[in-house]
């Protein structure tokens, strides 16, 4: 149990920047969505390795780290269902197409 | 180098190697299924960090909801073996520039920052009676309030869910009730206000 912490935060901050890649690099809605929950899931690492290596006593990290999940989904629930009406609307989920928001 | 080392490794390239095909496949269907492994990938690194209830948390919530949620919607708007095409490759090259500075830059200060000389090695361990009394705490440090905030948060997000899926009745074409009592008010022929359900029901 000697891995020090910048290794942690190096495979976080991947992760983050791997998510940030597919938020700029793809046009559909599901897949922007699945980007934005790696960003989260870095997030999430980083805060409970910073509880673990930092501050053993308290456990904050872990609070925020529930509290994010629980947050996110109720993110993509509700990202899901306004995906599904922009898909009866307008048959398709391309943020390209999406020009107006009338429903 | 020891076998908790070797095994952190090898979830770290695991879960980054399978984010990367995540953000990369060309068909969605193979995207989420790896971005399952990548979310697994994760809990397994909740565990090595010996908090298991977090882990757990994570398998139930992310590997058996939110990944589940975008399966169903994939098979609710497209088909799953069809092709997403190719994004443009300008913007793919301007993307892995921007994303390869971000990550250097970022790096670089956590790097620079010595966080290796703040590190304690006291050990941490995470009974789940302790998330529970202090999750569950009115006094300080406790975190009842947040708790509660949260779950307002999901009520009102499942209702919102619920609203905004919610088929609306297709305009110009009211469907009648098949049931109309007739002679009753027989001149009347527009379908009433009341009767909102009979006709989501019909168009479903």
């Amino acid at each position: 149990m000697n891995i020090p912490l910048t290794h942690i935060l190096f495979v976080s901050t991947a992760l983050f920047f791997i998510g940030m890649y597919g938020l700029f690099t793809r046009r559909n809605l599901i897949t922007m969505l699945m980007a934005i929950e790696l960003i989260l899931n870095s997030v999430n690492i980083n805060f409970v390795a910073f509880n673990k290596y930092l501050y053993p006593d308290n456990l904050n990290g872990v609070f925020f780290t529930l509290f994010i999940i629980a947050i996110a989904a109720a993110e993509a629930a509700v990202a899901i269902a306004i995906i599904i009406n922009l898909y009866r609307s307008h048959r398709s989920i391309d943020v390209e197409d999406v020009r107006e928001m009338r429903g | 180098m020891n076998a908790s080392q070797v095994i952190f490794y090898l979830i770290s390239a695991f879960v980054l190697g399978t984010a990367v095909l995540a953000v990369t496949s060309h068909k969605i269907f193979r995207s989420a299924i790896w971005l399952l492994f990548s979310l697994i990938g994760v809990a397994a690194l909740y565990f090595w960090m010996q908090v298991e209830f977090v882990a757990a948390v994570q398998i139930i919530v992310y590997v058996g909801g939110v990944v589940v949620l975008i399966i169903f919607s994939i098979f609710l708007t497209q088909q799953s073996g069809s092709e997403m095409p190719k994004p443009p490759l300008k913007r793919m090259l301007f993307s892995i520039l921007a994303v390869l500075f971000g990550f250097a830059f970022s790096y670089n200060i956590i790097a620079n920052y010595g966080f290796d000389a703040a590190t304690t090695t006291k050990p941490f361990n995470v009974p789940v009676s302790a998330i529970g009394e202090q999750m569950l705490d009115t006094k300080q440090y406790g975190f009842v309030l947040p708790f509660e905030v949260v779950s307002m948060l999901l009520l009102a997000a499942m209702i919102g869910c619920i609203v905004i899926a919610l088929r609306s009745a297709p305009k110009g074409k009211p469907v009648q009730k098949p049931a109309a009592p007739a002679g009753a008010n027989g001149a009347s022929n527009k379908p009433v206000t009341g009767s909102n359900m009979v006709v989501e029901e019909k168009s479903l």
